[in-house]
């Protein structure tokens, strides 16, 4: 049996409805399971494919399965799809040992594209977040995405920057064989570069 | 290999809870199955449908979720197992049969399978659909697990078998739209002939005989249940303070107690079987505990079943002294006892107020430490059309001809992605949000009231799903009163906001097979309806032809008719092209058009670039379907047919 750091290991995606955000919960997920650890996936979508927030929390644990949603302020990882999302899970999932890896790429709301609101200036959620949680990375992953064949496998990037900090147990191969089986063809071609690139790329503090 | 397919008994996978309640129908040997699609109800048919193939049941996509359980029960009256599966929403369309066939009972064992959402997360309401079991006295399971939303499931058909009456499940969002460790039991094969004997007769006539014996079979039900292993407790012998709790409540309550810190001080009753109640298990446990705290989500419903309970001679004895919950204030949600979702923090400070605990040591979150440091509002995300969708078209088209036409139209909505329309995306233009098929039934009652002055035209959007869900009654009503409204159907080929289910106008079924394409345009020429069909992506067209069918003071029906852009998107993948802005043409906001394609026509896709103070798009979700190309009013935006970077 794998090690846990924590267990639950508390884990939270959070994105915009079609960035992949479910697809990456669940590929880290299977491999956890591929390494006899028991993960809880509580998605929060709704109509989010219609642009909504988008919310995956991931529990892995050693021993019994727990519930599908973290409590307020126990999150120990949150990868970021987008710079508010990630701000606003942060506050409320997140607590100072919290470590936080970022695509700082925004994805403007309808509000903010129609003039009516404005999008916060994205050094300054950097500047919080630095300030207050334990660890802050970013990752150029959409640009990475794009050089590995599909701007829309960003998730699989940042899934291979998540398994590169280490801080989950599970090995490289259980991640790329969970990738394996779940995409096929051309996409687990694009999908497994994805993962590589972001594994390498040594998302910067 | 698919997972629902794997006949290795003990096997552990990770399932989708809906995916988990599809393997218990399999692993009882299921036989049919028909839906009606709804979050966060839809996977479930989605994965039967999938290994139907393999295992040999039908599934049906069903017109509409009365149709889908009358079709489950034809199924059961000839011996079979069936199951119909829906959102909350959707009994209420099925409550008419539901209410009726269970005081005649059925051999075949029978399972409504409700998929509830609290909080409303993908529903116009959080109706809580426990109040049905009561409601037309059928028993109700409630899973706490994915394991148990497979085992529960699983034993739903032979409970309803030993019966003979439907057996209700019902799941919530936390469950079905969440994924977890389920261990695979053993596929029954159960090979029957489907054969409805002379002697087999089902009439709710006449009700008052009926309705006893299905009470009988209720207190069988509640025999069986309080021996039942989905019934369990775990805490000290005699605790400070019992939590009677079901479903999700379960999750919670033990994350809740460990987090405070309180496990010697508080036990938990976590039923599985919550209608009717097992009493004399209450009982042993009441008996116990002078404090009783009640977590469920969303109603009371429990709370108040056991609070009954409590008033029979022989329980008197137990109750507690305090029994607590929402209607005590005890459990209190964001916006109050009885609303919203639970979750392990709700019930934290629940059990936190039940034991008067002085100061609950929980963690807090950043939000304290980093609020005062926020110096900028965080956006709020509204959910808007996807690029390219024709919904957005359609909108556009509608709010100009409706000022054009200068008499304070309404547009009466309706549900569907179209919904979208009563926010900033549809231009807020929809007056009306409520239930399927309404928009039309609105508007046959206003489309009668020029008799009182009422002089406002009146435009009913409705979706191609829900023109065959439940519109036709409302047209023909329109028809036959000589109702005076334009009924524009919304026809973008899918029943697209859950998830591209198909539906009798897209030709296909449940399992994939051709079917024969009904015709929106044949149904409503068979009613005699004027009708026609645009494309709303020729803006120009669909204006005029909208503009005057709204002028005649009759029923008529306009289909604008463009196939979903994401559905277009996964069937044949992105155009080889690429829309672009000219940066020589786009003069910002010196054009005078006030940001036309970001602002005003507000495609996601359409974004701005602050640093050159000009448009620009965002080719990670643009769809390249090119209708900006043609609103654009400086033609600064173009499409040229080349292969995008990747």
């Amino acid at each position: 049996m794998t090690d846990l750091r924590k267990d639950p290991f508390n884990l939270i995606i959070a994105g915009v409805g079609g960035q992949g955000n479910i697809l990456a919960s669940q590929v880290v997920a299977q491999a956890a399971l591929m390494e006899d650890l028991n993960a809880t996936i509580g998605e929060t979508y709704g109509v989010s494919q219609r642009g909504g927030s988008v919310m995956s929390h991931v529990r892995i644990t050693a021993g019994t399965p727990v519930g599908p949603l973290i409590p307020q302020g126990r999150a120990d990882l949150l990868v970021g799809f987008e710079p508010i999302e990630t701000l606003q899970v942060a506050m409320d999932f997140g607590n100072p040992q919290i470590r936080v890896i970022l695509n700082p790429r925004p994805v403007y709301p309808i509000g903010v594209l129609s003039g009516d609101l404005a999008y916060p200036p994205i050094d300054r959620i950097l500047d919080l977040l630095q300030k207050h949680v334990a660890d802050l990375k970013t990752l150029p992953a959409t640009e990475i995405a794009r050089e590995a064949g599909e701007i829309r496998a960003m998730n699989l990037v940042m899934v291979g920057a998540l398994a590169a900090t280490g801080l989950l147990p599970m090995k490289k191969e259980s991640y790329l064989k969970a990738i394996q089986d779940q995409f096929r063809g051309r996409t687990l071609e694009i999908n497994q570069r994805a993962f590589e690139n972001g594994y390498n790329a040594g998302p910067s503090t | 290999m698919d997972p629902l397919e794997i006949d290795e008994p003990g096997r552990k996978v990770l399932l989708m809870g809906n995916e988990a309640i599809a393997r218990g129908a399999i692993e009882a040997g299921l036989h049919f199955c028909a839906a009606y699609p709804g979050s966060p109800s839809s996977e479930i048919m989605a994965a039967l449908s999938r290994v139907a193939p393999h295992f040999g049941h039908y599934t049906e996509w069903s017109t509409n979720e009365k149709v889908a359980l009358e079709g489950a029960c034809g199924a059961a009256y000839t011996g079979l197992r069936a199951m119909a599966t829906m959102k909350q929403n959707g009994v209420n369309v099925a409550a008419d049969i539901l209410t009726a066939m269970a005081l005649a009972g059925n051999p075949g064992g029978l399972v409504l399978m409700v998929c509830d959402d609290p909080g409303g997360i993908s529903s116009t309401n959080e109706v809580d659909t426990r109040n049905y079991a009561r409601l037309a006295d059928v028993p109700l399971l409630e899973p706490s697990t994915f394991q148990e939303a497979k085992d529960m499931v699983r034993w739903a058909f032979s409970l309803s078998e030993e019966l003979e009456l439907l057996c209700m499940v019902r799941s919530v969002t936390r469950i079905s739209h969440a994924r977890g460790v389920v261990e695979l039991g053993t596929i029954e094969k159960i090979e029957r002939t489907p054969v409805m004997k002379p002697e087999q007769r089902y009439g709710s006539l006449p009700p008052c005989p009926n309705h006893a014996e299905v009470k009988d079979k209720l207190r069988r039900a509640r025999e069986i249940f309080e021996t039942s292993p989905f019934n369990r407790y775990a805490g000290p012998e005699e605790p400070e303070l019992l939590v009677v709790t079901c479903g999700t409540g379960w999750w919670y309550s033990t994350e809740a107690i460990q987090m405070l810190g309180v496990a010697d001080r508080v036990g938990v009753l976590k039923l599985g079987t919550t209608w009717p109640l097992p009493e004399r298990l209450l009982k042993k446990h009441l008996e116990k505990a002078s404090s009783v705290l009640v977590i469920e989500e969303s109603d009371p419903v429990l709370e108040y079943n056991l609070s009954a309970l409590l008033s029979k001679e022989d329980l008197q004895a137990v109750a507690p002294s305090r029994l607590l919950g929402k209607v005590t204030g005890t459990v209190q949600g964001v916006y109050g006892p009885g609303v919203g979702e639970m979750n392990p923090n709700v019930v934290a400070d629940a059990i936190s107020r039940a034991l008067e605990l002085e100061a609950p040591s929980l963690p807090e979150s950043l939000k304290s430490s980093m609020q005062g440091e926020i110096d900028f509002e965080i956006p709020k995300r509204e959910v808007a059309f996807c690029p390219g969708c024709p919904h957005r078209a359609s909108y556009w088209v509608m709010k100009n001809v409706l000022r054009l036409d200068g008499r304070d139209g309404l547009l009466i909505g309706d549900i569907g992605c179209y919904t979208l329309g009563f926010g900033r995306t549809g231009y807020y233009m929809s007056r009306t949000m409520h239930c399927m098929g309404s928009a039309i039934g609105f508007c046959s009652g206003m489309g009668k009231l020029a008799r009182f002055g009422f002089s406002q035209p009146t435009i009913a959007v409705v979706g191609d799903s829900t023109f065959f869900h439940a519109c036709l009654p409302g047209l023909v009503n329109a028809r036959y009163n000589s109702s005076s409204f334009l009924c524009v159907v919304l026809d973008n080929s899918a029943t697209a906001m859950t998830g591209f289910q198909p539906h009798p106008g897209t030709g296909k079924t449940a399992l994939g097979e051709e079917a024969p394409k009904l015709s929106i345009e044949s149904l409503c020429a068979g009613m005699d309806i004027p009708v026609q069909v645009v494309d709303p992506f020729d803006v120009p067209a669909a204006t005029r032809l909208l503009y005057r069918a709204l002028q005649k003071e009759e029923l008529q029906v306009v289909v604008m008719r463009h196939k979903c852009a994401v559905l277009h998107g996964r069937e044949e993948g992105l155009p080889a092209r690429r829309v672009w802005v000219d940066a020589e043409k786009c003069v910002g906001e010196q054009c005078g058009c006030n940001r036309f394609c970001s602002a005003a026509f507000g495609c996601p896709a359409l974004i701005w670039d602050e640093q050159e103070g000009i448009a620009a798009i965002d080719e990670v979700i643009c769809s390249r379907c090119g209708l900006c190309t043609e609103l654009c009013p400086g033609d600064a935006i173009r499409i040229t047919e080349e292969e995008p970077r990747p």
